[in-house]
């Protein structure tokens, strides 16, 4: 009989706080091989704390396995060279560089300028709007299409697992939808993603499985199918 | 309708035959000046090498260094010890005390830049004000507060710059120099990966940076510029003396890159050249003159604030569309 496969993330007992006030309380989650896995919760429930730690942006307490690897030791920079990519709450992209700039520095941990023009390619697919801006200052661009540069900068990193943190927040739901059709597109290919957000039923559509976190801590996790019959769950985040 | 390629010439012409034109232009000057101005200008030229070091790593990195003259004294009193009293080659007394001071940037850097803003800012200070003292202190090596005097100028072999004009060739040269590799690190891989860095550490990490050794790095570099300079001004004066490389190097260096336009390619030369120059052509104006030199660089800080260099941006041109990739354009 052989053994099922590690998870391609897993979470256990992550915890973090902010001098004394514990954002995130003892959490264990993970995310399967190309498994869309969304964490919903409202402001304030660690959400973003929760990614941050995953990332060690955050000191935390708890541990990181990457395919049963543990990676708890492992800096920032060397998980995303692991192909463990955050985009984070309010982008991080680079307003000052160009779009190009931005996009090829996605690929800063792939080598070899042909492998960069075939990541770009594959972002214009995804996002021909980005062709367009191509030598625009990312400042300059809308909030949508600065969305979609986040999201296409992390997909130039070749991701084994993609973070999101939040990415409709702020966007036209016209904006919002079309960036979360790509990141379900992005999961029928075989990616891993772990999709937080506060309240959006597309989100809720494009995943297999949902925690939902409240004061720091996770209170029910269940296959998205599901949600729907739990009344105060669907109540708060479908409608 | 403006095609890429007129854009990239124009693009070019503005950011690089324009400048150098006008620093030979400069220099062209001064060697048909008297020989007190080519010393204003050649000044200009070792501050200019110096705020483009101090460049790389405020404005491309982002950081805050107050203590890159401690590496300009490395360059200055290493380059005097060794062509002075031990006869090297100046040429080669300014490359091993280049390399000694980035040594020193390195072993000092690693645990200064663990510190951020402010405290980076306090440790770098401190390590300027270390080295002063002991310039001052160690009189067996540096002679004190007397100074060391009689440096070699410049020269390789039998061949020396016996002139002060020879000298600002050279030292024109070596601005250039340093103004071009510091333009090709910013346009590298790892000048990508430093502008990152200074956009935001925590989205630079994100994308697999190493921060804390890019950080290094270009402290390094810096510490390498200025070291040149210090290098420079000892052989160009032929004295030095703690003063040289004390405080006020630290706020003249602040000043020429922030009137000549941080994070930009030729700030650090336009700020040292206004710097410098200025107080000679108000000098008519006897007592007025600091008061009219001062007003003039509030007058530009306020309305150029990004610096003389940021005006440059300011000229309209005609717009492309959206580039293609080179792959693209194949």
């Amino acid at each position: 009989m052989s053994a099922s496969p590690p998870p391609l993330i897993e979470a256990r007992d992550l915890a973090a706080s902010y001098g004394r006030v514990q954002a995130l309380k003892p959490t264990s989650l993970s995310v399967a091989e190309g498994e869309l896995v969304t964490v919903l919760g409202p402001n304030g429930a660690g959400k973003s704390t929760m990614l941050r730690a995953m990332m060690r942006l955050t000191s935390a307490s708890g541990r990181v396995l990457f395919r049963g690897r543990d990676i708890t030791g492992l800096s920032t920079h060397d998980r995303a060279k692991e192909g463990i990519i955050l985009v984070m709450e309010g982008r991080g992209l680079f307003s000052q560089m160009t779009v190009r700039e931005n996009l090829v520095l996605g690929a800063y941990t792939l080598t070899g300028d042909e492998t960069v023009d075939g990541r770009l390619d594959g972002v214009f697919r995804l996002f021909p709007r980005l062709k367009e801006r191509y030598e625009q200052v990312a400042g300059s661009l809308s909030g949508g299409e600065q969305q979609m540069l986040a999201v296409g900068r992390a997909i130039m990193a070749k991701p084994k697992l993609l973070m999101l943190d939040e990415p409709s927040l702020g966007l036209a739901p016209r904006v919002a939808s079309e960036i979360l059709e790509t990141l379900g597109e992005l999961n029928r290919q075989g990616l891993g993603i772990l999709l937080v957000e506060q309240k959006a039923p597309q989100a809720l559509r494009l995943a297999q499985r949902v925690y939902v976190l409240s004061l720091g801590g996770i209170v029910a996790e269940l296959p998205a199918s599901e949600i729907k019959s739990h009344h105060d769950l669907s109540r708060y985040y479908l409608h | 309708m403006t095609s890429p390629a007129t854009t990239s010439t124009s693009r070019w012409a503005r950011g690089v035959v324009l400048p150098v034109a006008a620093v030979l232009a400069v220099m062209v000057f001064a060697l048909n000046s008297s020989g007190y101005v080519v010393t204003v200008i050649g000044f200009a030229a070792i501050y200019a090498i110096f705020v483009t070091g101090l460049n790389f790593f405020m404005g491309y990195t982002g950081q805050a260094s107050f203590g890159q003259n401690a590496f300009a004294a490395l360059g200055g009193y290493g380059s005097a010890i060794l062509s002075g009293n031990y006869y090297w080659d100046p040429l080669l007394a300014l490359v091993v005390s280049m390399a000694f001071a980035g040594v020193v940037a390195a072993i000092v850097g690693y645990p200064t830049l663990k510190l951020r803003g402010h405290y980076l800012a306090m440790a770098t200070f401190a390590l300027g004000l270390i080295t002063y003292e002991i310039s001052i202190e160690w009189t067996g090596l540096t002679s004190g507060y007397m100074g060391i005097s009689g440096i070699p100028p410049l020269g390789v072999g039998r061949y020396e710059l016996g002139t002060e004009k020879q000298m600002l060739v050279a030292l024109t040269a070596f601005l250039l120099l340093g103004v071009w590799i510091s333009t090709r690190l910013r346009d590298s891989r790892f000048g990508r990966a430093l502008r990152a860095i200074a956009g935001s550490e925590p989205a630079a990490q994100a994308l697999g940076i190493n921060v804390a050794r890019y950080k290094l790095m270009a402290f390094v570099v810096a510490a390498l510029y200025a070291s040149c300079a210090g290098s420079l001004f000892a052989h160009f004066v032929g004295f030095i003396s703690p003063e040289v490389f004390g405080g006020a190097m630290v706020i003249q260096s602040f000043t020429m890159l922030f009137l000549g336009g941080i994070g930009t390619t030729w700030g650090p030369v336009i700020g040292a050249l206004m710097v410098l120059m200025l107080p000679e052509f108000l000098r008519g104006l006897k007592e007025l003159q600091d008061v009219v030199y001062s007003c003039v660089l509030v007058m530009i800080l306020i309305f150029a604030p990004k610096g003389l260099a940021g005006l440059v941006a300011l000229i309209p041109t005609r717009r492309a569309p959206a580039a293609p990739r080179p792959a693209e354009a194949k």
